[in-house]
């Protein structure tokens, strides 16, 4: 069973002067899932993402993240996740495995760049600069620099938005992987069919609430419960999967 | 291994690599700091070498086997040209490119005297044409005088041996001052702001690295790529070019530890231009207004007493002009770091001063 809390929020609120971008969200956190956070653009993902990787500060509200108060240990927080900001950038002019030593100096640990960087398939762009990547390769290498550390928690914030087909489907392979090595993924999507591939549990959030937290299974059963009919007849393969099926599932990059 | 205390120096000496390479790899620093002041240092250098010269055209019908024409030669001030035709010697005189002529003939045998020499001056360079006129004049009266008492007086001339001055060692402490001034201001700012627009301050901080060890690792860096950069100008300056350093090794110690001080000063005013800076493109202009007034005023080129008065108040403020005036005095007059003591305490003032307005207007986010 997996009851572990790893973390768990209660009423956490955030104001930006008169606008409140978090009105009081609450969920735990179980060790060992994929959690989603899913909303549209601006209902407040983020601003909850950052605010749990002690990056912003909370209006009002408790977090405790692996045992850890946010407001009293900060630092021993950051030392065991990884984060993945949306559109950060690295430092510029260095290759890849440069800034894997820089992040090991950072996090005061030794780790081969190269077992990173094959953890996520990048061993051949290891003289790349992170500019020269493409998209997902992109991603790929901002996911890499938050299993540095071996942490117990990874946040990854939208890290399929914008990629192809191919690429967000590794992408989700790779998610997967992470989280069967035991380390617990937190991650943020405004794609339904991705929470629902991806994630063992999901919170919906809009306008700076919870609507549901559960099983997208559960939820799905639930509407259907209720009574709810799709107006087309829902067929047993998507156009994407169409896609994938005649281009195949090689990588693009 | 996360029972393992956090190492902020390890942390700190990862920033301080990763900035390294970084510079290493940046064109436009590597311009600035070194190519920039190296060319002015090449120009001056060739250029130099002692103030006046005066353009004397030989004409080709002149007599070379005479002891005045030999003299002519042994004098530094004149510079004899015998290459040029009649009519390019006359147009060049008559533009100023030359600024005499000169044409020395053989009297017949027994005759008394036994040369005679025209000299050719011109209105377009009256000063050249009065220093040849002189020279000549004093030439011929030591040869005329010749076992002959003066009737009225005799000058006798002696010259205090001393250190040449030359072009170099006012040049090169001037182009050392810049090159401190453009990698602190302009590399520090640019590093920070784009550090702070494209989230990589952000996602170090998602790292439990401090933010002291961000500022003090870029500046460690900056540090040693502008000190190897001044080696490498003094170095350049002092083989090729005769750079003066009286004391040798220890001179170059005080010079550069004059360049580390003036370089904490100029990064503070980077700290400050990347705080001002809304992005990119308005950092230049920013910076600008803090280097351009500096490179011209501070006495990189030109002595700050040669401007005019009213100006040279403006001069006496700035940090540059006493990192300059102390690199000077250090490397030709073989001061001690206490005897510019003065010049010192001002640029320490500054550094207070522009650190006080750093703290106010940097920005992480």
């Amino acid at each position: 069973m997996k009851e572990n809390k790893i973390i768990s929020v209660k009423n956490l609120v955030k104001n930006y002067g008169d606008f409140q971008a978090v009105k009081g969200i609450s969920f735990d956190v179980f060790e060992g899932e994929i959690f989603g956070l899913l909303g549209p653009n601006g209902a407040g993902k983020t601003t909850t993402l950052e605010i749990i990787e002690t990056l912003r500060d909370k209006t009002s509200g408790e977090i405790m993240v692996d045992g850890f108060d946010v407001d009293k240990y900060p630092s021993a927080i950051k030392q065991r996740i990884g984060v993945q900001l949306q559109a950060a950038g690295y430092y510029p002019n260095l290759n890849l495995t440069e800034l894997i030593e820089l992040f090991c100096g950072l996090y005061g640990i030794d780790v081969k760049p190269m077992e990173m960087l094959d953890k996520v398939s990048l061993r051949d762009k290891a003289r790349a600069k992170y500019k020269e990547l493409s998209g997902g390769q992109k991603q790929r290498f901002s996911i890499a620099t938050t299993l540095i550390n071996n942490p117990r928690i990874v946040f990854l914030d939208e890290p399929t938005t914008g990629l192809d087909p191919q690429a967000r489907r590794n992408l989700w392979d790779l998610i997967t992987t992470i989280r069967n090595n035991g380390t617990t993924v937190v991650i943020t999507t405004h794609y339904m069919d991705e929470a629902e591939v991806l994630c063992d549990r999901v919170a919906l959030v809009d306008n700076g609430k919870v609507v549901v937290i559960d099983t997208p299974n559960n939820m799905i059963d639930e509407l259907v419960n209720s009574g709810f009919e799709r107006k087309k007849e829902v067929k047993k393969a998507t156009l994407e999967d169409v896609f994938i099926q005649l281009t195949g599932k090689a990588w693009r990059e | 291994m996360q029972q393992k205390k956090y190492n902020n120096v390890r942390a700190t000496l990862a920033i301080a690599k990763a900035s390294f390479r970084s510079i290493l790899r940046s064109p436009s620093a590597v311009i600035f700091t070194l190519a920039f002041p190296l060319i002015f240092i090449l120009v001056f250098g060739f250029i130099g070498g002692g103030g006046v010269r005066v353009d004397v055209g030989v004409d080709k019908a002149s007599d070379l086997e005479n002891p005045v024409y030999q003299a002519l030669q042994s004098n530094r001030l004149i510079h004899l040209i015998t290459t040029q035709t009649e009519e390019e010697m006359q147009a060049n005189l008559s533009k100023g490119r030359l600024d005499a002529m000169i044409n020395i003939s053989k009297n017949a045998e027994g005759q008394k005297p036994a040369y005679r020499i025209d000299l050719q001056t011109t209105k377009a360079s009256i000063n050249g044409g009065a220093i040849m006129k002189s020279v000549l004049n004093n030439i011929l009266y030591e040869m005329n005088m010749q076992g002959i008492e003066p009737s009225y007086a005799e000058l006798k001339e002696t010259t205090v041996e001393g250190r040449e001055y030359k072009t170099i060692d006012f040049i090169l402490p001037g182009q050392l001052g810049f090159s401190l001034l453009s990698t602190g201001i302009f590399g520090t700012a640019f590093v920070f702001l784009s550090l702070r627009i494209q989230l990589v301050i952000k996602r170090f901080f998602a790292t439990p690295v401090q933010r002291y060890s961000i500022i003090l690792g870029e500046a460690l860096s900056r540090m040693a790529f502008a000190l190897i950069g001044a080696l490498f100008i003094i170095c350049i300056g002092h083989f090729f070019f005769g750079f003066t350093l009286i004391n040798g090794v220890r001179t170059v110690v005080d010079m550069l530890l004059l360049s580390a001080l003036g370089l904490v000063v100029f990064m503070g005013l980077g700290f400050v231009v990347s705080g001002i800076a809304k992005n990119e493109s308005s950092v230049p202009p920013i910076a600008n207004i803090l280097t351009l007034p500096q490179f011209l005023l501070s006495g990189t080129f030109f002595s700050v007493s040669a401007f005019p008065e009213w100006l040279q108040p403006v001069s006496r403020a700035l940090p540059l002009t006493y990192l300059n005036d102390a690199l000077r005095k250090v490397a030709f007059e073989g001061a001690s770091l206490l005897d510019v003591s003065h010049q010192v305490l001002v640029i320490c003032a500054w550094g207070v001063g522009v650190y006080l307005v750093a703290v106010k207007v940097f920005k992480w986010e």
